[in-house]
């Protein structure tokens, strides 16, 4: 039954950002300052997360592929397509859901049990649209942007960490990653970062906006959007793997 | 004027209060008292319609307010201006920003008269040297006196007070108090000032409005409250320690 009810709350918040999208005067400001906040402030570790997995990835593979029969550039072909498949979206919307899922459920969860969000009304703004809509698209416009950011660093440190155990050279790495590189593979990355940035951003606001009990309702809000964004991007990953590939 | 009638609210299986009637005329200034978790928060959020009742209504200005469509809400809420009971800050941005945030979004005020407009309020509050503050280096009194600044700068027809004193010290208090006998002097404003401060109540209130019981237990005058025949009344004024 709360199940029920949780599912019926996200659905009308989500309405109501929907239906005062237009709105656009009153969360543009906020929506360039998300963008920031979430974008641009997370390249750096979504990067260094991709550089080290196309690493470790790398080393792995080489420890795996020990035939003399395999091409050493099957490594390379390997390690990037998984990159671009999998996991530059996975591994950063597993990190951003702490990042930035953590900090949007705070921000809100604090400005409710504080009364902000009352005053935002009590003024006559549409809370939903000052708070909630920037927060969502900056997710979904950004995510791709820090996919990439991520899936470079991927194919970056691949090639670093094959270049400096002697598993295979650069030459050998972007040979195979050349030979088995598809368009489809970094729209599907893509699409994936686009609906996980979705997934963090909306069940982020949702648990914050609907925070209450003051510091420890806040901090309930803060850990429940951490662990159901989780959830809900390995469960998106599974559908969107189903369909899509 | 603001009507409230026979407005009930539960939350989940936990009454609240029941067929709660008061009005509120022009000009006047009502203090509503009662026990911590009597509903008068919850009664104030109603007027504004940021809660919603589940039986009765609420008029200002003759329209009913639950029946709006949200532009018309809107309309409604920006004759209110509301101090909250931690004032309700937005603490991203300075002091200033907080008193200029809805002229901003809401007129189409120039910069200079922005700026006139929010020194003239911090001025009626006496902060005009606070501007640059960020909301996070001010005091208890000086976070509700911004609160009350931001309330105004709208040059609302009626203010709600959510407990204007509470955790302020006396003196602190009575510069509140102050402030609030001022604006309905100067602005002619209409209040509802929430409190179980009765030092509060017996220098701002024209009426008072006890809520005692899960209802609207005795609404009157300042002299009539004194000589009120309400046992619940007169115990809670005695305990408030105040010879009245």
């Amino acid at each position: 039954m709360l199940l029920f009810s949780e599912i019926g709350r996200y659905c009308r918040l989500l309405y109501e950002a929907l239906r005062s999208m237009t709105e656009f005067h009153t969360y543009r400001q906020n929506l360039f300052s998300e963008m920031v906040k979430t974008g641009i402030d997370s390249l750096g570790i979504s990067a260094l997360a991709g550089l080290f997995t196309g690493a470790v990835l790398t080393i792995q593979t080489s420890y795996q592929l020990t035939s003399s029969f395999v091409d050493k550039s099957a490594i390379g072909a390997i390690v990037s397509q998984s990159m671009l498949v999998e996991l530059s979206a996975m591994v950063t919307a597993l990190v951003l859901s702490g990042r930035v899922g953590a900090r949007i459920a705070t921000e809100l969860g604090t400005m409710r049990v504080s009364e902000q969000v009352d005053a935002l009304e009590s003024m006559g703004f549409n809370s939903v649209t000052f708070l909630v809509i920037p927060r969502v698209f900056a997710g979904v416009l950004m995510f791709p942007i820090i996919y990439m950011a991520a899936a470079a660093g991927g194919i970056i440190g691949g090639n670093l960490a094959g270049m400096f155990t002697g598993a295979l050279t650069p030459a050998e790495f972007m040979e195979g990653a050349r030979a088995f590189f598809f368009p489809w593979d970094v729209a599907f990355g893509m699409i994936k970062s686009f609906v996980f940035g979705f997934v963090i951003t909306s069940i982020s606001c949702f648990k914050g906006y609907y925070a209450s009990g003051g510091a420890e309702g806040v901090g309930r809000a803060t850990t429940n959007a951490t662990v159901l964004s989780c959830i809900y991007i390995l469960l998106a990953d599974f559908i969107l793997a189903a369909i899509l590939l | 004027m603001i009507e409230i009638q026979h407005l009930g609210k539960w939350f989940g299986e936990h009454k609240i209060w029941e067929d709660m009637n008061l009005t509120i005329h022009d000009g006047e200034t009502v203090a509503v008292i009662g026990k911590s978790g009597s509903g008068k928060s919850v009664l104030l959020k109603h007027m504004n319609a940021l809660l919603h009742p589940d039986t009765g209504t609420v008029k200002v200005d003759g329209n009913e307010i639950f029946n709006l469509s949200y532009v018309q809400l809107r309309l409604v809420r920006q004759k209110f201006g509301v101090l909250f009971q931690g004032a309700a800050l937005f603490d991203s941005i300075d002091t200033f920003e907080n008193v200029a945030f809805p002229l901003r979004y809401f007129t189409k005020m120039k910069e200079t008269q922005i700026r006139d407009r929010v020194l003239e309020c911090l001025d009626m509050v006496n902060l005009n040297d606070m501007g640059k503050k960020k909301t996070s280096e001010l005091s208890g009194g000086m976070r509700k006196r911004v609160g009350l600044a931001r309330a105004i700068v709208m040059q609302p027809r009626y203010l709600l007070y959510d407990e204007p004193t509470s955790g302020l010290d006396p003196v602190t208090s009575d510069e509140i108090n102050d402030l609030i006998i001022h604006l309905k002097e100067s602005l002619k404003i209409t209040s509802v000032v929430i409190t179980h401060d009765m030092h509060s109540v017996l220098r701002v209130a024209d009426n008072v409005a006890f809520i005692d019981d899960k209802k609207l237990s005795w609404y009157g005058t300042l002299d009539e409250m004194r000589v009120a025949k309400h046992e619940r009344l007169q115990e809670f004024i005695k305990a408030s320690e105040y010879k009245i």
